[in-house]
Order: C-alpha cells, then sequence, then structure tokens
C-alpha cells in the first residue's frame, strides 16, 4: 500500500479521503442538528437564538441580494424565452414558449440561480466571518463566555436562510416570468395580460412547490456547508481565504447534485 | 516539582485550591504534548504558567479552560471535574471564569461597549440602563472610560488588551485567566497591563491565572511560578525559588539561553541523510 512510512500510496490516500468526507457528511447532520435544538429549545433553556441576530441576516442574506437576484432572474427568463421561441419555431409551435417557460422558471431556474446567487454572497461571506472568528479566537471566548457558538452564530445564520431563500426564490419566479414576458409579447405580438393569463393557466401550484422545496434544501446545503468550512479553517489569514473559496465550490456543487436528485425523486 | 511546603508572606489566601490539575496527559495528533501535568493553584492568587514555546503552556491553559479534552488525567475547577460536567453545569461553571485571550478577541462587528455586555445581555435579565453603568464602571477599572462607542478595530493594541480584561471581568469571576497578556505590546503599555492586573486581584480578589513567556512580567506580578519546559513541569515556587533555583534548564531559561539538545553523531548523520535505520 504504501512505499515506505512516510508517503502514503494511492489507495491509503483515497481511504482517507473517503473517511474525512463521510466525517464531513456526519459534522454537517450534527451542526443542523444542534442548531436546530437551540433553535427549537433554545429559549426554554435560557439560551435563546436572538431574533435581532436573525434580522440582521435576513438583510445580508435576502434584502440586499435582491437587486442581483433580480436582474440575473429577469436574464434566464429572456434567455429561456429567445431560445423556447427558436426552437419550437421549428415546430411552428411557438405559442407554447409559455409552458416550457413557466415550468422551467419556478421548478429549474429560479431555485438554482437564487441558490447559486446567495452560496456565493453568504455562504462565502458566513465561512469567512466564522474562519476569521476562530483565527482571533472569538468562537473560544464565546465558548469560554458560556455562551454555546452553534447557537450564537449558526443558529441565525440557518434560520435566516430558510426564511429568505425561498422567499427570494419566489421573488426570482415573478422576475424571471417577467423577463420571458417581456421578451414573448414582443416577439409574438401578444399582451403581457395574454402572457400571464397563458402562464397561470399553465402553472400548478405543485411547480412552485417542487422550486420552493428545492430553495428550502439549497438553503440547509448553503449554511451547513459554510459554517463547516469556516470551522475547519487552519493557518492564518490565508487559510481564511482556502476556506472561503472552498465553501463556494462545494456549495454550488452540492445544489446541482442535490437539484437533480430531487428533480428526479419529485417527477418519478 | 519543588512545591513550597510553607506558605510564605506573599502568597495570599487560604491553601484551598481552585483548580486541580491531576496526571494531565495530551495529545496533538500522535505528538504528546503534556507529560503528566500536576499542578494547584489557590484561592486568591497569582499563578504564572511560563514556558518557552513549545512548552506546552498555552496546551495547558486551553485544558483548563476546558476547550480541548485530555488523553487523560483530570482538570477541577471549583472543585468540579471538567470532564464530567453537562453542559449546563459547565455553563454555568464558565460565568464564574473570565478570559483575556491573547489578541484580545473582541468581536470585531460589535462596539466595545457591545462586546464587554454581551456576558450581561446573554447570562443575566438586567435591563439596558443597569448594562450600560456597569459597562461604565468595568471600563473605568481598566482605565477606558469612554470608548464604550468605539469599534475595536479603532483600538490600540493595549487598548484592546485592556478592553478584553473589562469584557472577561464584566461577571466579577472567581478565576481570570490571561493569555500573553504582554505579548506585542511596548515595554511601558506592558508594564501598565502587569499593574492592571495586579490591580484587579486587589480590587476584586480573584485568582488570575497568566500564561506568559515574558520573564520581567512574571517577576513582577506573581505569587508563585510554574515552570513548564517540553510538557513537563520543572518546578513550582515563588518568584524568590525560581530565581534561586539550581536547575540548570530554569537556569538557560531565566538566562534566555537556547538549550542545545547534546548531539548524538550517529542520530545527527540519520537526521541529515534522511535515512531511517
Amino acid at each position: 500500500m504504501s512505499t515506505s512510512d512516510g508517503e502514503p500510496g494511492f489507495i491509503e490516500r483515497l481511504g482517507r479521503r473517503t473517511a474525512s468526507g463521510v466525517e464531513e457528511f456526519g459534522f454537517g447532520a450534527a451542526l443542523l442538528g444542534e442548531a436546530s435544538y437551540w433553535i427549537a429549545v433554545g429559549h426554554w433553556r435560557r439560551q435563546p437564538v436572538r431574533l435581532d441576530a436573525v434580522i440582521v441576516q435576513m438583510m445580508e442574506i435576502g434584502i440586499f441580494a435582491i437587486p442581483i437576484v433580480s436582474i440575473l432572474s429577469a436574464a434566464i427568463g429572456a434567455m429561456l424565452a429567445i431560445q423556447g421561441i427558436d426552437t419550437l419555431r421549428t415546430f411552428g409551435a411557438e405559442s407554447q414558449v409559455v409552458i416550457g417557460i413557466a415550468i422551467g422558471v419556478t421548478r429549474e431556474f429560479s431555485p438554482m440561480i437564487t441558490g447559486i446567487v446567495v452560496a456565493g454572497r453568504s455562504g462565502s461571506a458566513l465561512a469567512a466571518r466564522l474562519g476569521t472568528m476562530k483565527i482571533n479566537e472569538e468562537i473560544a471566548a464565546l465558548t469560554v463566555m458560556g455562551i454555546e457558538p452553534v447557537r450564537f452564530l449558526a443558529a441565525p445564520a440557518l434560520l435566516a436562510m430558510v426564511v429568505m431563500l425561498p422567499a427570494l426564490t419566489f421573488w426570482s419566479d415573478i422576475v424571471a416570468m417577467l423577463g420571458a414576458g417581456l421578451y414573448v409579447t414582443a416577439d409574438l405580438g401578444i399582451t403581457m395580460q395574454a402572457f400571464f393569463d397563458q402562464t397561470l393557466a399553465v402553472l400548478d401550484v405543485g411547480d412552485l412547490l417542487h422550486g420552493l422545496a428545492k430553495s428550502l434544501l439549497f438553503a440547509v446545503l448553503v449554511t451547513v456547508v459554510g459554517v463547516l468550512n469556516g470551522a475547519s479553517v487552519a493557518g492564518g489569514a490565508e487559510g481564511v481565504g482556502r476556506v472561503t473559496t472552498r465553501a463556494v465550490v462545494h456549495s454550488i456543487a452540492a445544489i446541482v447534485i442535490a437539484d437533480m436528485v430531487v428533480a428526479f425523486l419529485l417527477t418519478r | 516539582m519543588s512545591t513550597p511546603s510553607t506558605s510564605s508572606a506573599t502568597t495570599p489566601g487560604t491553601a484551598e485550591p481552585v483548580i486541580e490539575v491531576r496526571d494531565l496527559i495530551t495529545h496533538y495528533g500522535d505528538r504528546q504534548i503534556l507529560n503528566g501535568i500536576t499542578l494547584d493553584i489557590r484561592r486568591g492568587e497569582i499563578m504564572v504558567i511560563m514556558g518557552g514555546s513549545g512548552s506546552g503552556k498555552s496546551t495547558l491553559l486551553r485544558h483548563l479552560l476546558g476547550l480541548e479534552h485530555p488523553t487523560s488525567g483530570c482538570v477541577r475547577i471549583l472543585g468540579s471535574n471538567l470532564a464530567s460536567l453537562s453542559p449546563d453545569a459547565l455553563i454555568d461553571l464558565r460565568k464564574k471564569m473570565g478570559v483575556a485571550f491573547q489578541g484580545g478577541a473582541l468581536f470585531s462587528s460589535m462596539t466595545v461597549g457591545d462586546n464587554i455586555s454581551l456576558p450581561l445581555r446573554e447570562h443575566t435579565k438586567l435591563d439596558q440602563r443597569t448594562i450600560d453603568i456597569m459597562v461604565r464602571l468595568k471600563l473605568e477599572v481598566v482605565s477606558l472610560a469612554g470608548f464604550e462607542d468605539l469599534m475595536p478595530s479603532e483600538l490600540s493594541g493595549g487598548m484592546i488588551k485592556r478592553a478584553a480584561f473589562a469584557r472577561a471581568i464584566i461577571l466579577d469571576p472567581k478565576l481570570l485567566f490571561c493569555d500573553e497578556p504582554s505579548a506585542g505590546l511596548d515595554p511601558v503599555v506592558a508594564s501598565a497591563i502587569d499593574d492592571l492586573i495586579l490591580k484587579l486581584r486587589e480590587a476584586l480578589g480573584m485568582s488570575i491565572i497568566v500564561v506568559t513567556h515574558e520573564l520581567d512580567s512574571a517577576f513582577k506580578i506573581a505569587d508563585r511560578i510554574t515552570v513548564l519546559d517540553r510538557g513537563d513541569i520543572l518546578m513550582i515556587g515563588t518568584v524568590e525559588e525560581v530565581r534561586n533555583s539550581a536547575n540548570e534548564r530554569i537556569h538557560n531559561l531565566l538566562n534566555r539561553r537556547f538549550e542545545d539538545e547534546p548531539i548524538n553523531p550517529d542520530e545527527y548523520l540519520q537526521r541529515l541523510t534522511g535515512q531511517s535505520a
């Protein structure tokens, strides 16, 4: 397996990687459990999750992300309309583009793009903040003050994330549809009113919930990945940079893979 | 090792220990850091834990604070074994301990005042006016009156340490831990921090544990000194006893002399050629 004591062989490295990967899953589950525990019963144990901390996080994660989410959603809506009309024109079925847009946006594009934007904005910020705090011994300071770091730092972020990410996704649904509508009305010569009537006719509440349920899952993934990476920081400022990048890459990967799995499970 | 049996005049308080460490053995990965530390810290004394880098003094501090789990042995604080406490009991115990970290560890997103009042806001139901008064009171103690609305980034190194002390003593703890209080400060400011530690003991009667590698500071404030070297306690004694120690390693430490390992030629050759056998 290994050629000498100092250098592990391929199999050993693979084993170690796998073990640490599984370990990280375990930490993630434990963290999620602990944060949910504090949100649920912290109040009765006189260790409440502070509402003001949650609101600060909500502003940061949700409200300040509205401009960028709006721009990207409108662009994606228009993009779907352009591609949809172009493809359907081959069959002379341009007017059917609405169903493709409505389903595509609510089920896939809005949850995914919102998740990715929030992972990039807030997942990274969470990892960077926690990483810096760990390096400055602020996490240790919290612990020795008898203040649970998970309750004080992770739980408000989790709560804010699971509220704001679905809310942002819903907003993204509307804006993307609006973006698509602008192109469709111009290209096919129908009114905005007609576009929205058609959209509402083809759209099912289930499609909307499909997307919102996924965004809830993405919220949990982004928080857990951000917190775990922030908490695992080692090696000073350089380490903070490393875990921040890692947090973004891992949460986007987690979002895309989870999306695929959920889409498979829910559409079967 | 040579624990003084007689309580000298410079050792105030009773012999009743507030911290008992028994046969503490710890590892970092495969490396053993502390090789069976046994140590008592008495009520009301200033105990300085001294040693060079790599002596294990920071590790010992983290164990005293319950931030790490020992491989074996135990740490008892105010009579409670840290390893066997329930989470709630540990939180209650921690309200009786204050810690001033080396870099201050102030929360950079909060003002100085919010930093200092955080333990009050989290652990008590006091109203805001009372909290404000208590914060100002502690800021007076550490000579930082009027700085409560500044952010930590606006403070100098010495002021950050003072603010950290104010936060550490906000709940009037029985035990105060200081990690390298004078590290990174110029001599005048460092000396002022030493005076502050003496003043805190005088005014609030806490037991204070100081981890440092600064000799001047250690000799100035200590009632007793524990000298750590490579994970072992070389001696525990009063300032005089440590100064007059005949132990060669202590002598070297006091004279800031780097201690060379006696060289074994065969081992040396193996190290250089990188061959293990």
